[in-house]
Protein backbone atom coordinates (compact mmCIF):
# COMPACT_ATOMS: atom_id res chain seq x y z
CA UNK A 1 0.00 0.00 0.00
CA UNK A 2 2.65 2.05 1.41
CA UNK A 3 5.13 1.42 -1.90
CA UNK A 4 2.14 2.11 -4.23
CA UNK A 5 1.29 5.56 -3.21
CA UNK A 6 5.11 6.54 -3.09
CA UNK A 7 5.43 4.90 -6.79
CA UNK A 8 2.34 7.27 -8.02
CA UNK A 9 3.76 10.19 -5.74
CA UNK A 10 6.99 9.80 -7.67
CA UNK A 11 5.01 9.49 -11.37
CA UNK A 12 2.87 12.45 -10.57
CA UNK A 13 6.03 14.75 -9.94
CA UNK A 14 7.71 13.48 -13.19
CA UNK A 15 7.45 16.93 -15.15
CA UNK A 16 8.86 19.08 -12.87
CA UNK A 17 12.18 16.54 -11.69
CA UNK A 18 15.63 17.46 -12.93
CA UNK A 19 18.47 14.47 -12.80
CA UNK A 20 20.12 15.87 -10.52
CA UNK A 21 21.58 13.53 -7.93
CA UNK A 22 21.67 9.82 -7.46
CA UNK A 23 18.05 9.66 -4.77
CA UNK A 24 16.28 11.68 -8.19
CA UNK A 25 17.02 8.61 -10.24
CA UNK A 26 13.58 6.94 -10.11
CA UNK A 27 11.64 10.16 -11.10
CA UNK A 28 14.59 9.88 -14.16
CA UNK A 29 13.28 6.61 -14.88
CA UNK A 30 10.20 7.56 -15.09
CA UNK A 31 10.92 10.00 -17.42
CA UNK A 32 12.74 8.37 -19.80
CA UNK A 33 10.34 5.51 -19.70
CA UNK A 34 7.81 8.68 -20.82
CA UNK A 35 9.96 10.05 -23.80
CA UNK A 36 10.76 6.40 -25.19
CA UNK A 37 7.31 5.89 -24.91
CA UNK A 38 6.68 9.33 -26.97
CA UNK A 39 9.36 8.46 -29.51
CA UNK A 40 7.96 5.33 -29.47
CA UNK A 41 4.64 6.59 -31.13
CA UNK A 42 6.80 8.74 -33.70
CA UNK A 43 8.24 5.27 -34.74
CA UNK A 44 4.92 3.84 -35.65
CA UNK A 45 3.40 6.50 -37.06
CA UNK A 46 5.03 6.35 -39.87
CA UNK A 47 7.59 9.71 -38.86
CA UNK A 48 10.52 7.05 -39.40
CA UNK A 49 13.59 8.13 -37.49
CA UNK A 50 16.87 7.90 -38.98
CA UNK A 51 19.49 5.40 -38.48
CA UNK A 52 21.53 8.07 -35.92
CA UNK A 53 18.53 9.35 -33.91
CA UNK A 54 17.84 5.55 -33.90
CA UNK A 55 21.17 4.44 -32.64
CA UNK A 56 21.34 7.68 -29.74
CA UNK A 57 17.98 6.60 -28.33
CA UNK A 58 19.00 2.84 -28.25
CA UNK A 59 22.21 3.64 -26.83
CA UNK A 60 20.61 5.79 -24.45
CA UNK A 61 17.82 3.35 -22.89
CA UNK A 62 20.48 0.78 -22.82
CA UNK A 63 22.49 2.33 -21.36
CA UNK A 64 20.36 2.89 -18.32
CA UNK A 65 18.92 -0.72 -18.52
CA UNK A 66 22.54 -2.02 -17.77
CA UNK A 67 23.03 0.33 -14.94
CA UNK A 68 19.55 -0.35 -13.02
CA UNK A 69 20.22 -4.00 -14.59
CA UNK A 70 23.76 -4.45 -12.48
CA UNK A 71 22.34 -2.10 -9.44
CA UNK A 72 19.67 -4.40 -8.88
CA UNK A 73 21.36 -7.82 -9.49
CA UNK A 74 18.54 -8.44 -12.13
CA UNK A 75 20.40 -8.01 -15.14
CA UNK A 76 20.08 -5.61 -17.86
CA UNK A 77 18.58 -7.86 -20.08
CA UNK A 78 15.46 -8.27 -18.78
CA UNK A 79 14.02 -4.86 -19.68
CA UNK A 80 16.19 -4.75 -22.75
CA UNK A 81 13.67 -7.14 -25.27
CA UNK A 82 10.87 -5.01 -23.78
CA UNK A 83 12.81 -1.91 -24.81
CA UNK A 84 13.43 -2.38 -27.72
CA UNK A 85 10.41 -4.65 -29.30
CA UNK A 86 7.70 -2.52 -27.47
CA UNK A 87 9.06 1.18 -27.98
CA UNK A 88 11.71 0.68 -30.59
CA UNK A 89 9.28 -1.83 -32.50
CA UNK A 90 12.26 -4.36 -33.24
CA UNK A 91 11.34 -7.54 -34.26
CA UNK A 92 11.65 -9.50 -31.03
CA UNK A 93 14.15 -12.34 -32.44
CA UNK A 94 17.11 -9.23 -33.46
CA UNK A 95 16.04 -7.91 -30.13
CA UNK A 96 16.96 -11.08 -28.55
CA UNK A 97 20.00 -11.39 -30.45
CA UNK A 98 21.26 -7.96 -29.48
CA UNK A 99 20.66 -8.62 -26.12
CA UNK A 100 22.48 -11.65 -25.70
CA UNK A 101 25.57 -9.89 -27.39
CA UNK A 102 24.86 -7.45 -24.97
CA UNK A 103 24.98 -9.31 -21.87
CA UNK A 104 28.21 -10.83 -22.43
CA UNK A 105 29.48 -7.42 -22.19
CA UNK A 106 27.45 -6.36 -19.61
CA UNK A 107 28.45 -9.86 -17.68
CA UNK A 108 32.26 -9.65 -18.33
CA UNK A 109 32.70 -5.95 -17.75
CA UNK A 110 30.84 -5.60 -13.82
CA UNK A 111 32.71 -9.20 -13.52
CA UNK A 112 36.28 -8.18 -14.08
CA UNK A 113 35.54 -5.38 -11.43
CA UNK A 114 33.33 -7.86 -8.51
CA UNK A 115 35.91 -10.67 -9.06
CA UNK A 116 39.11 -8.41 -8.01
CA UNK A 117 36.64 -6.98 -5.09
CA UNK A 118 36.67 -10.61 -3.73
CA UNK A 119 32.84 -11.36 -4.16
CA UNK A 120 32.12 -13.60 -6.50
CA UNK A 121 33.13 -17.21 -5.74
CA UNK A 122 34.71 -18.80 -9.47
CA UNK A 123 34.83 -22.23 -8.08
CA UNK A 124 30.96 -22.44 -7.41
CA UNK A 125 30.78 -20.32 -10.67
CA UNK A 126 32.49 -22.45 -12.58
CA UNK A 127 31.02 -25.59 -11.41
CA UNK A 128 27.49 -24.84 -12.24
CA UNK A 129 28.11 -23.21 -15.56
CA UNK A 130 28.48 -26.91 -16.52
CA UNK A 131 24.58 -26.36 -15.82
CA UNK A 132 23.90 -23.07 -17.22
CA UNK A 133 25.56 -23.59 -20.49
CA UNK A 134 24.23 -27.04 -21.40
CA UNK A 135 20.72 -24.90 -20.84
CA UNK A 136 21.23 -22.40 -22.76
CA UNK A 137 22.22 -24.69 -25.71
CA UNK A 138 19.35 -26.35 -25.61
CA UNK A 139 17.60 -23.06 -25.16
CA UNK A 140 18.68 -21.64 -28.38
CA UNK A 141 17.81 -24.91 -29.68
CA UNK A 142 14.17 -24.44 -28.58
CA UNK A 143 14.29 -21.24 -29.96
CA UNK A 144 13.97 -22.04 -33.35
CA UNK A 145 10.80 -23.82 -33.20
CA UNK A 146 9.40 -21.25 -30.71
CA UNK A 147 6.78 -18.70 -32.74
CA UNK A 148 7.61 -14.85 -31.74
CA UNK A 149 4.07 -14.42 -30.17
CA UNK A 150 4.84 -17.19 -27.84
CA UNK A 151 8.65 -15.96 -27.12
CA UNK A 152 6.73 -12.90 -26.06
CA UNK A 153 4.35 -14.45 -23.58
CA UNK A 154 7.47 -16.42 -22.33
CA UNK A 155 8.91 -13.42 -21.59
CA UNK A 156 6.14 -11.76 -19.93
CA UNK A 157 5.77 -14.28 -17.95
CA UNK A 158 9.55 -14.28 -16.46
CA UNK A 159 9.66 -10.45 -16.24
CA UNK A 160 6.31 -10.92 -13.97
CA UNK A 161 8.10 -13.38 -11.85
CA UNK A 162 11.62 -11.60 -11.90
CA UNK A 163 9.53 -8.44 -11.07
CA UNK A 164 7.78 -10.55 -7.60
CA UNK A 165 11.02 -12.18 -6.95
CA UNK A 166 12.60 -8.84 -6.11
CA UNK A 167 9.74 -7.56 -4.27
CA UNK A 168 10.53 -10.81 -2.20
CA UNK A 169 11.80 -9.98 1.37
CA UNK A 170 15.82 -11.95 0.90
CA UNK A 171 15.60 -14.07 4.30
CA UNK A 172 18.31 -13.67 6.56
CA UNK A 173 21.25 -15.63 5.96
CA UNK A 174 22.09 -18.58 7.98
CA UNK A 175 25.42 -17.77 9.34
CA UNK A 176 26.55 -20.96 10.59
CA UNK A 177 24.96 -23.60 8.41
CA UNK A 178 26.96 -26.46 8.89
CA UNK A 179 28.93 -27.81 6.02
CA UNK A 180 27.17 -29.79 3.60
CA UNK A 181 29.48 -32.80 2.57
CA UNK A 182 29.02 -32.66 -1.22
CA UNK A 183 29.66 -28.51 -1.47
CA UNK A 184 32.95 -29.71 0.78
CA UNK A 185 34.08 -32.19 -1.57
CA UNK A 186 33.32 -29.45 -4.20
CA UNK A 187 35.44 -26.98 -2.69
CA UNK A 188 32.87 -24.24 -2.73
CA UNK A 189 32.45 -23.24 0.33
CA UNK A 190 34.78 -19.48 1.18
CA UNK A 191 34.28 -16.37 2.23
CA UNK A 192 33.79 -12.53 1.30
CA UNK A 193 34.85 -9.05 2.68
CA UNK A 194 32.13 -8.29 5.51
CA UNK A 195 30.26 -4.94 5.84
CA UNK A 196 31.28 -4.98 9.54
CA UNK A 197 35.09 -5.62 8.52
CA UNK A 198 37.07 -8.72 8.13
CA UNK A 199 35.94 -11.49 6.06
CA UNK A 200 32.80 -14.14 6.72
CA UNK A 201 32.46 -17.40 6.01
CA UNK A 202 30.03 -19.04 4.42
CA UNK A 203 29.08 -22.68 3.64
CA UNK A 204 27.22 -23.77 0.83
CA UNK A 205 24.07 -26.22 0.90
CA UNK A 206 21.82 -28.27 -1.57
CA UNK A 207 23.84 -28.48 -4.43
CA UNK A 208 21.98 -30.39 -6.82
CA UNK A 209 19.18 -28.41 -6.10
CA UNK A 210 20.72 -25.45 -7.16
CA UNK A 211 22.64 -27.64 -9.99
CA UNK A 212 18.98 -28.38 -11.80
CA UNK A 213 17.86 -24.27 -11.60
CA UNK A 214 20.56 -23.30 -13.13
CA UNK A 215 19.61 -25.37 -15.98
CA UNK A 216 16.55 -23.81 -16.11
CA UNK A 217 17.92 -20.54 -16.03
CA UNK A 218 21.04 -21.38 -18.55
CA UNK A 219 17.52 -22.62 -20.69
CA UNK A 220 15.68 -19.37 -20.53
CA UNK A 221 18.84 -17.41 -20.87
CA UNK A 222 19.13 -19.54 -24.61
CA UNK A 223 15.67 -18.50 -25.26
CA UNK A 224 14.94 -15.18 -24.98
CA UNK A 225 18.57 -13.98 -25.06
CA UNK A 226 18.74 -12.58 -21.05
CA UNK A 227 21.36 -13.26 -18.44
CA UNK A 228 18.32 -14.86 -16.10
CA UNK A 229 20.09 -13.31 -13.32
CA UNK A 230 17.02 -13.49 -11.59
CA UNK A 231 16.97 -17.31 -12.01
CA UNK A 232 20.52 -17.66 -10.68
CA UNK A 233 20.26 -15.60 -7.83
CA UNK A 234 17.49 -17.48 -6.93
CA UNK A 235 19.45 -20.67 -7.46
CA UNK A 236 22.46 -19.61 -5.09
CA UNK A 237 20.23 -17.53 -2.87
CA UNK A 238 17.51 -19.34 -1.78
CA UNK A 239 18.65 -23.16 -2.53
CA UNK A 240 22.19 -22.98 -1.98
CA UNK A 241 22.17 -20.67 0.80
CA UNK A 242 25.06 -18.02 -0.63
CA UNK A 243 24.66 -14.75 1.21
CA UNK A 244 23.60 -12.24 -0.89
CA UNK A 245 26.55 -10.34 -2.64
CA UNK A 246 28.24 -13.35 -3.22
CA UNK A 247 25.69 -14.93 -5.41
CA UNK A 248 24.69 -11.73 -7.34
CA UNK A 249 27.98 -11.46 -8.11
CA UNK A 250 28.67 -15.04 -9.31
CA UNK A 251 25.83 -15.20 -11.24
CA UNK A 252 27.05 -12.06 -12.84
CA UNK A 253 30.33 -14.08 -13.27
CA UNK A 254 28.54 -16.85 -15.19
CA UNK A 255 26.10 -14.57 -17.55
CA UNK A 256 29.16 -13.99 -20.05
CA UNK A 257 29.62 -17.92 -20.37
CA UNK A 258 26.35 -18.88 -20.40
CA UNK A 259 25.37 -16.19 -22.80
CA UNK A 260 28.49 -16.89 -24.86
CA UNK A 261 26.99 -20.96 -25.46
CA UNK A 262 23.99 -19.34 -26.84
CA UNK A 263 25.43 -16.04 -29.17
CA UNK A 264 27.09 -19.00 -31.33
CA UNK A 265 23.68 -20.67 -32.75
CA UNK A 266 22.34 -17.05 -32.81
CA UNK A 267 25.24 -15.43 -35.02
CA UNK A 268 24.93 -18.02 -37.27
CA UNK A 269 20.90 -17.82 -37.53
CA UNK A 270 21.46 -14.58 -38.25
CA UNK A 271 19.79 -13.01 -35.52
CA UNK A 272 22.66 -10.56 -34.12
CA UNK A 273 22.39 -7.10 -36.30
CA UNK A 274 25.35 -5.07 -36.51
CA UNK A 275 23.42 -2.34 -36.17
CA UNK A 276 21.34 -2.72 -33.68
CA UNK A 277 23.78 -4.83 -31.45
CA UNK A 278 26.08 -1.90 -31.29
CA UNK A 279 24.31 0.69 -29.15
CA UNK A 280 22.91 -1.88 -27.61
CA UNK A 281 25.99 -3.29 -26.43
CA UNK A 282 27.70 -0.16 -26.18
CA UNK A 283 25.22 1.70 -23.89
CA UNK A 284 24.25 -1.50 -21.53
CA UNK A 285 28.23 -1.94 -21.06
CA UNK A 286 28.49 1.61 -20.19
CA UNK A 287 25.92 1.80 -17.51
CA UNK A 288 26.43 -1.55 -16.27
CA UNK A 289 30.47 -0.80 -15.60
CA UNK A 290 29.33 2.10 -13.66
CA UNK A 291 26.49 0.54 -11.66
CA UNK A 292 29.42 -2.33 -10.48
CA UNK A 293 31.09 0.39 -9.16
CA UNK A 294 28.34 2.24 -6.81
CA UNK A 295 26.90 -1.51 -6.26
CA UNK A 296 29.76 -1.69 -3.58
CA UNK A 297 29.15 1.31 -1.27
CA UNK A 298 25.32 1.70 -2.35
CA UNK A 299 22.00 0.92 -0.53
CA UNK A 300 19.44 -0.72 -3.68
CA UNK A 301 16.37 -0.50 -1.50
CA UNK A 302 14.40 2.03 -3.43
CA UNK A 303 16.15 1.11 -6.97
CA UNK A 304 14.86 -2.68 -6.62
CA UNK A 305 11.34 -1.41 -6.04
CA UNK A 306 11.10 0.94 -8.75
CA UNK A 307 13.12 -1.50 -10.57
CA UNK A 308 10.44 -4.34 -10.00
CA UNK A 309 7.62 -1.86 -10.81
CA UNK A 310 8.99 -1.44 -14.33
CA UNK A 311 9.87 -4.87 -14.80
CA UNK A 312 6.22 -5.74 -13.64
CA UNK A 313 4.78 -2.83 -16.47
CA UNK A 314 6.57 -4.34 -19.06
CA UNK A 315 6.13 -8.02 -18.34
CA UNK A 316 2.35 -7.08 -18.49
CA UNK A 317 3.01 -5.64 -21.90
CA UNK A 318 4.61 -8.52 -23.49
CA UNK A 319 1.60 -10.56 -22.41
CA UNK A 320 -0.70 -8.40 -23.95
CA UNK A 321 1.59 -8.02 -27.34
CA UNK A 322 1.79 -11.81 -27.01
CA UNK A 323 -1.66 -12.36 -26.78
CA UNK A 324 -3.16 -10.05 -29.52
CA UNK A 325 -0.32 -10.54 -31.76
CA UNK A 326 1.34 -7.49 -31.61
CA UNK A 327 4.40 -8.82 -31.67
CA UNK B 1 42.57 -27.88 0.90
CA UNK B 2 46.38 -27.69 2.68
CA UNK B 3 48.05 -29.72 0.98
CA UNK B 4 51.68 -30.55 2.19
CA UNK B 5 53.47 -28.76 -0.78
CA UNK B 6 50.78 -25.84 -1.05
CA UNK B 7 51.48 -24.84 -4.66
CA UNK B 8 52.23 -21.44 -5.20
CA UNK B 9 49.18 -20.61 -7.66
CA UNK B 10 46.20 -19.96 -6.14
CA UNK B 11 42.39 -18.89 -6.59
CA UNK B 12 43.12 -15.44 -5.84
CA UNK B 13 45.69 -15.20 -8.22
CA UNK B 14 43.44 -16.76 -10.61
CA UNK B 15 40.50 -14.41 -10.16
CA UNK B 16 43.32 -11.23 -10.47
CA UNK B 17 44.08 -12.81 -13.78
CA UNK B 18 40.37 -13.63 -15.08
CA UNK B 19 39.38 -10.07 -14.41
CA UNK B 20 42.38 -8.70 -16.01
CA UNK B 21 41.17 -10.88 -18.82
CA UNK B 22 37.85 -9.68 -18.58
CA UNK B 23 38.43 -6.44 -18.69
CA UNK B 24 40.84 -6.70 -21.70
CA UNK B 25 38.44 -8.54 -23.32
CA UNK B 26 35.42 -6.36 -23.13
CA UNK B 27 37.65 -2.92 -23.79
CA UNK B 28 39.25 -4.48 -27.01
CA UNK B 29 35.80 -5.85 -28.27
CA UNK B 30 34.05 -2.39 -27.41
CA UNK B 31 36.96 -0.42 -29.01
CA UNK B 32 36.51 -2.48 -32.57
CA UNK B 33 32.67 -2.31 -32.08
CA UNK B 34 33.10 1.69 -31.70
CA UNK B 35 34.89 1.71 -34.43
CA UNK B 36 32.62 -0.26 -36.97
CA UNK B 37 29.92 2.00 -35.23
CA UNK B 38 31.20 5.80 -36.25
CA UNK B 39 32.36 4.10 -40.09
CA UNK B 40 28.21 2.60 -39.99
CA UNK B 41 26.87 5.96 -38.88
CA UNK B 42 29.13 8.22 -40.95
CA UNK B 43 27.92 6.32 -44.15
CA UNK B 44 23.90 5.23 -42.78
CA UNK B 45 23.67 6.97 -40.21
CA UNK B 46 20.81 9.18 -42.50
CA UNK B 47 19.13 6.38 -43.61
CA UNK B 48 16.00 5.44 -42.30
CA UNK B 49 16.17 3.14 -39.58
CA UNK B 50 13.72 -0.59 -39.82
CA UNK B 51 13.81 -3.13 -37.48
CA UNK B 52 10.33 -3.82 -37.55
CA UNK B 53 10.50 -6.86 -39.83
CA UNK B 54 13.31 -9.91 -39.34
CA UNK B 55 15.23 -10.72 -42.53
CA UNK B 56 17.87 -12.11 -40.71
CA UNK B 57 21.31 -11.13 -41.39
CA UNK B 58 23.36 -11.60 -45.25
CA UNK B 59 25.55 -14.51 -45.22
CA UNK B 60 28.69 -12.37 -44.95
CA UNK B 61 27.78 -11.18 -41.56
CA UNK B 62 26.87 -14.85 -40.21
CA UNK B 63 30.16 -16.68 -40.70
CA UNK B 64 33.75 -16.01 -39.57
CA UNK B 65 35.15 -16.33 -42.91
CA UNK B 66 32.20 -13.14 -44.14
CA UNK B 67 33.11 -11.38 -41.27
CA UNK B 68 36.78 -11.23 -41.73
CA UNK B 69 36.32 -10.68 -45.63
CA UNK B 70 34.14 -7.32 -44.41
CA UNK B 71 36.62 -6.17 -41.98
CA UNK B 72 38.96 -6.18 -44.52
CA UNK B 73 37.11 -4.31 -46.69
CA UNK B 74 36.46 -1.42 -44.17
CA UNK B 75 32.76 -2.50 -43.66
CA UNK B 76 31.07 -0.41 -40.58
CA UNK B 77 28.63 -3.29 -40.26
CA UNK B 78 31.69 -5.67 -40.65
CA UNK B 79 33.41 -4.79 -38.31
CA UNK B 80 31.16 -4.47 -35.67
CA UNK B 81 30.09 -7.98 -35.98
CA UNK B 82 33.81 -8.44 -35.85
CA UNK B 83 34.01 -7.17 -32.42
CA UNK B 84 31.27 -8.57 -31.29
CA UNK B 85 32.85 -12.40 -32.17
CA UNK B 86 35.46 -10.55 -29.91
CA UNK B 87 33.10 -10.46 -27.27
CA UNK B 88 31.56 -13.97 -27.48
CA UNK B 89 35.42 -15.12 -27.16
CA UNK B 90 36.07 -13.28 -24.28
CA UNK B 91 34.53 -15.60 -21.87
CA UNK B 92 35.35 -18.95 -23.67
CA UNK B 93 39.28 -17.04 -23.21
CA UNK B 94 38.29 -16.67 -19.75
CA UNK B 95 37.39 -20.74 -19.52
CA UNK B 96 40.51 -21.81 -20.86
CA UNK B 97 41.86 -19.76 -18.55
CA UNK B 98 40.24 -21.06 -15.84
CA UNK B 99 41.33 -24.72 -16.82
CA UNK B 100 44.73 -23.29 -17.10
CA UNK B 101 44.46 -21.77 -13.92
CA UNK B 102 43.31 -24.62 -11.58
CA UNK B 103 45.75 -27.23 -13.50
CA UNK B 104 48.28 -24.98 -11.71
CA UNK B 105 46.96 -25.32 -8.54
CA UNK B 106 46.85 -28.92 -8.89
CA UNK B 107 43.14 -28.99 -8.55
CA UNK B 108 42.04 -32.40 -11.33
CA UNK B 109 38.36 -32.01 -10.42
CA UNK B 110 37.89 -28.15 -11.33
CA UNK B 111 39.94 -28.83 -14.18
CA UNK B 112 37.51 -31.30 -15.73
CA UNK B 113 34.60 -29.09 -14.55
CA UNK B 114 35.90 -25.98 -16.81
CA UNK B 115 37.04 -28.61 -19.66
CA UNK B 116 33.41 -29.59 -19.85
CA UNK B 117 31.91 -26.18 -19.98
CA UNK B 118 34.72 -25.34 -22.94
CA UNK B 119 33.69 -28.46 -24.83
CA UNK B 120 29.91 -26.69 -24.90
CA UNK B 121 31.68 -23.31 -25.56
CA UNK B 122 33.26 -24.98 -28.60
CA UNK B 123 30.39 -27.30 -30.00
CA UNK B 124 28.17 -24.36 -30.05
CA UNK B 125 30.10 -21.89 -31.61
CA UNK B 126 32.08 -24.67 -33.86
CA UNK B 127 29.72 -27.23 -34.43
CA UNK B 128 26.18 -25.63 -33.47
CA UNK B 129 26.64 -22.63 -35.84
CA UNK B 130 27.21 -25.25 -38.95
CA UNK B 131 27.99 -21.24 -40.72
CA UNK B 132 31.34 -21.74 -38.91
Amino acid sequence: MNRNNRARHAASALPRSSLAGSHELPKALIAVHFYLTKYGKLFTSGDAMNILEFTILVAAGSFLAGLLGSLTGLGGGVVLVPLLTLFFKVDIRYAIGASLVSVIATSSGAAAAYVKEGFSNIRIGMFLEIATTTGALTGAFLAAFISTKALAIIFGLMLLYSAYLSRRPRPRAERNSPPDPLATRLRMNGSFPSEEGGMRQYNVQHVPTGFSLMFGAGALSGLLGIGSGAVKVLAMDQAMKIPFKVSTTTSNFMIGVTAAASAGVYLARGYVDPGLAMPVMLGVLAGSMLGATILVKAETKVLRLVFSVVIALLGLQMLYKGFTGGI
Amino acid sequence: MAHPETPAFTDQKLETMVGNLLRAGVSLSAFVVMLGGVIYLVRHGRSPADYRVFRGEPSDLKSLGGIIHEVFGLRGRGIIQFGLLLLIATPVARVALGIWGFAAERDRMYVLFTCIVLAVLLYSLLGAGSAF
